[in-house]
């Protein structure tokens, strides 16, 4: 059983952006980028399915420039067998990502579509469920623990109310949270063996996917500052303070 | 003019808070508002629904098969009522974020997460990279599909008396995903989400055990109890009171931020808090440069004494 594992190329999650200041974005450029830490750990569960022996291949997959190659290595040194790059130059909003990743799920004949549940760049936390809406197929989103058996899944979810589990049929998209695994340290023999794997191109017209009307960015402005307060040396100063200000 | 279907939340046959604020941005767009419930039996909910100020209407949509919440059923009957409306919202809580896109994808359009502020029906501002940032656009043509950020907006009223009928859908539904089971904390307390008071508990805390020391004061102030990732991630909590960028987004009259460092995925989800005091040991913890009062000490001789003080 194979399983297709979409993984993003995205400002590393340490780094404070910083708003430009015509307002057209944030800058990235000359900024470290990595892994979105989601789909990170949408790699280790595919790996680990694989030890356990649910899955007999993984196939990495991304859309991007010529850079997002670095991220589809990094996927292969996860354990990923190997990497489609679907080469886009331009913004992509979540229903094209979903549709081309719908398309190569076709493809492949994958049973699973594991994805991170959000890209911490844009938080739009949709591509997975997209996916899945596409192929009418059944989605488990924010998953904390995953168990595969046969052709079914059983999911916990994270939701507000607590921990939510569903079993869905496969073919199936799991979108994960992050409590789900905690991925490993990739070793330097893994990145020297990810250089030789496979790594295919394609484009969305190989696919048949023509991106279609989106939302249009017209201003980029930094979020409003919360002005640094006062410290108070004791804790009657603090229960006088809040008292001062009705809050207690 | 625009008309604007509501997806509302149910939880344990009521309805969630978070639809009043979602009604709140519905008003922002300007039209006719409409509430959707969907459910085995909606009764209860839909009355609490047509009493927020602004609904012009309230639909039950009341099948067997929605006894449970499943993206994969519910998403095919919203589906079916947005035909007739131009805007589809839903809040921004795990529900909202589960079914919305599946939504959008199904009307073959794309979908807005996380409205923080409505300047039109097509114009919204939503928060990129953890809130570090903030976006402005405009929709294409087309039915609007989105999530509220609930942090964002005020509650409505409830001086309504709208309108309640019973909606059916055709839709064929999946039977591919099964609902088994919830493990629901239940709790006295304030509910997160909606609490004036919040004190959350960090890393520092060191143990389970050591949270009574978070909950003894909530209980005292009447507030609910939050943490960071870092002290769910090491099980001293469960995972529903996790604060922050992919936890829940809360804006409290007042927060405690108690042994919790700062990292900005955390304050992502307290930066509408209205007033946040910070308790911690270490002096250059970054979260005493988003604090409004900080008091460098050690949380386990501090709470206690607050708790006594208060």
């Amino acid at each position: 059983m194979k399983a297709l594992v979409s993984v993003k190329r995205v400002v590393d999650y340490n780094v404070r952006v910083q708003v430009k200041s015509d307002g057209s974005g944030v800058v990235t450029d000359g900024v470290k980028h990595s892994m979105n830490p989601f789909d990170e750990i949408a790699m280790e569960e595919a790996v680990r399915l694989k030890e356990k022996g649910k899955l007999t291949e993984i196939v990495a997959v991304t859309i991007g420039g010529a850079k997002n190659e670095e991220t589809l290595r990094t996927a292969l040194a996860f354990g990923a067998d190997r990497a489609i790059h679907i080469k886009e130059e331009g913004e992509v909003q979540p229903l094209t990502a979903a549709k081309a990743f719908a398309a190569v799920l076709k493809k492949e004949d994958a049973k699973l579509f594991i994805a991170g549940k959000q890209a911490i760049d844009d938080d739009a936390n949709q591509t997975g469920q997209m996916v899945a809406a596409l192929l009418d197929i059944a989605q488990a989103t924010f998953a904390s623990k995953v168990e595969v058996d046969g052709n079914k899944a059983t999911v916990t979810r994270e939701v507000d109310a607590g921990l939510e589990t569903i079993e869905v049929d496969l073919p199936a998209v799991i979108t994960t949270d992050l409590r789900l695994n905690e991925p490993r340290y990739l070793k330097l023999p893994d990145i020297m063996k990810a250089k030789k794997k496979p790594l295919d191109a394609t484009t969305f017209a190989d696919l048949g996917v023509t991106p279609g009307a989106g939302f249009k960015v017209t201003k980029t402005v930094p979020p409003p500052t919360r002005s640094k307060g006062v410290m108070v040396k004791t804790v009657d100063e603090l229960v006088a303070a809040l008292k001062a200000k009705g809050l207690l | 003019m625009s008309k604007i279907l509501i997806i509302g939340e149910i939880a344990d046959g009521k309805l969630n808070s978070g639809t009043a604020k979602v009604v709140a941005a519905a008003k922002g767009i300007g039209g006719d508002i409409v509430i959707a419930l969907l459910g085995k039996d909606v009764g209860v909910a839909a009355d609490a629904a047509a009493k927020l100020d602004g609904v012009a209407k309230v639909l039950k949509v009341e099948r067997a098969e929605n006894e449970h919440i499943l993206a994969a059923t519910f998403a095919p009957q919203i589906a079916e009522l947005a035909k007739d409306y131009s805007h589809v919202l839903f809040a921004g809580t795990a529900f909202g974020k589960d079914i919305a896109p599946r939504v959008a994808a199904k009307l073959d359009v794309q979908q807005l997460s996380d409205i923080m502020h409505v300047h039109g029906a097509s114009s919204f501002d939503r928060p990129i990279y953890a809130g570090n940032a903030i976006t402005t656009v405009e929709a294409p043509a087309g039915t609007v599909v989105a999530t509220v950020r609930l942090a964002s907006f005020t509650a409505v009223g409830e001086g309504g008396s709208a309108a309640i009928e019973a909606a059916s859908t055709s839709a064929a539904l999946p039977s591919h995903t099964r609902f088994v089971k919830m493990e629901a904390q239940k709790s006295e307390r304030p509910d997160l989400q909606a609490a004036a008071k919040v004190v959350s508990g960090g890393r520092a805390l060191g143990s389970s055990e050591n949270f009574k020391v978070i909950y003894d004061f909530a209980d005292k102030i009447g507030a609910a109890v939050g943490a960071s990732r870092a002290a769910v991630d090491s099980g001293y909590v469960p995972n529903d009171l996790q604060v922050g960028q992919t936890g829940k987004i809360i804006a409290p009259e007042l927060y405690f931020a108690v042994g919790i460092s700062g990292a900005i995925q955390h304050l992502a989800g307290i930066k509408d808090a209205r007033t946040i005091v910070a308790i911690n040991k270490d002096a250059e913890a970054p979260i005493f440069e988003v604090a409004d009062y900080g008091l460098v000490g050690d949380l386990f001789q501090v709470v206690p004494e607050l708790q006594g003080k208060v």
